[in-house]
């Protein structure tokens, strides 16, 4: 059994409206020190093993599904874990 | 002429596209469950607006897995009319069968209002019953609404006349380059934010939406029926 992590943002290049907000909030607190905020998703997929790499199946539901390749992008991190 | 609208979990702009189709077009429509297997003796398709299961993870992302959508590919592949409105916009997106993506509204607001629109391309099933720059008013409802494609697909939609409909005036959402409804390639699938069913009847606000529906019929008329 793997535990996966997966975190999901806007692309670099895709302007991220909620960020935008946040990150004026926190200049309207005063941290200025702050130069961008980037909203996303973080997402735990417990895996079975099987036939395939756990590492093919994670990218193939990543691509399908968990991110939108036009404006997001995606990346995990895989960890043993033990079944419950 | 006969259509399907699909209903899925979620979906509330159904009973209004029927609405449109039956009562103020004239035509034959049923619904159509999401995990329905067939859209055989349909010729062309509805996807109405909502909230497909809840929005969850991304608008559209989860409907486009619904058994019925790969139906629905097959129907746009036989180059039937296929209609997605705001949602249904959503979902036709993340099928693949329209290029690119939605982002929330610039604003952050779900805005729930009348909006003037151009028809920027009146040589498409769903638009000849307009004419070329004509501005019509017709309800938007969503808060994911601001249209993102990177610049490639962007010269492309201008390129090949894929832009019908833009919006004039203000634009609500943040969309690019004013964009309120794309067409694919081929001409046969549409999706577009505003809502042309709800604006069917002058006693509701306006019938600037008829039109896209007699458009459709129009051009299925001239295809498939002698002398029509």
């Amino acid at each position: 059994m793997y535990k996966v992590k997966v975190y999901v943002t806007l692309r670099e290049s895709v302007l991220d409206p909620q960020g935008t907000a946040v990150m004026h909030s926190l200049h309207a607190m005063n941290y200025n020190e702050v130069s961008d905020v980037r909203i996303g998703k973080y997402m735990e997929l417990m895996v079975e093993k099987s036939d395939r790499s756990v590492e093919d199946v994670v990218k193939e539901v990543c691509d399908r599904l968990l991110a939108n390749p036009v404006i997001e992008d995606y990346r995990y991190e895989i960890e043993e874990a033990v079944a419950k | 002429m006969k259509f399907a609208v699909i209903v899925f979990p979620g979906s509330n702009c159904d009973i209004d596209m029927y609405h449109a189709i039956k009562d103020e077009l004239g035509e034959e429509v049923e619904f159509v469950w999401h995990d329905s297997e067939s859209l055989e003796g349909f010729d062309g398709v509805l996807l109405p607006g909502g909230f497909s299961y809840g929005d969850y993870l991304r608008t559209g992302a989860i409907a486009r897995f619904s058994n019925v959508m790969k139906e629905v590919v097959k129907a746009a592949n036989e180059g039937k009319p296929v209609l997605g409105v705001c949602n249904g916009f959503q979902i036709l997106l993340e099928a693949g069968l329209l290029p690119g993506a939605m982002k929330r509204n610039e604003s952050l607001k779900f805005i729930c209002s009348q909006t003037q629109l151009k028809v920027v391309n009146n040589q498409t099933m769903f638009s000849n019953v307009y004419q070329p720059n004509e501005v019509i008013t017709v309800p938007i409802a969503h808060g994911e609404g601001n249209y993102y494609c990177d610049e490639e697909t962007l010269e492309k939609l201008k390129k090949n006349n894929q832009i019908v409909f833009t919006y004039e005036g203000t634009n609500p959402n943040g969309s690019l380059i004013d964009i309120a409804g794309i067409i694919n390639e081929k001409g046969n699938v549409l999706g577009m934010m505003p809502h042309p069913e709800r604006a069917v009847d002058e006693l509701l606000g306006g019938a600037d939406g008829l039109k896209l529906f007699q458009s459709i019929v129009k051009q299925w008329r001239e295809s498939n029926v002698i002398n029509a």
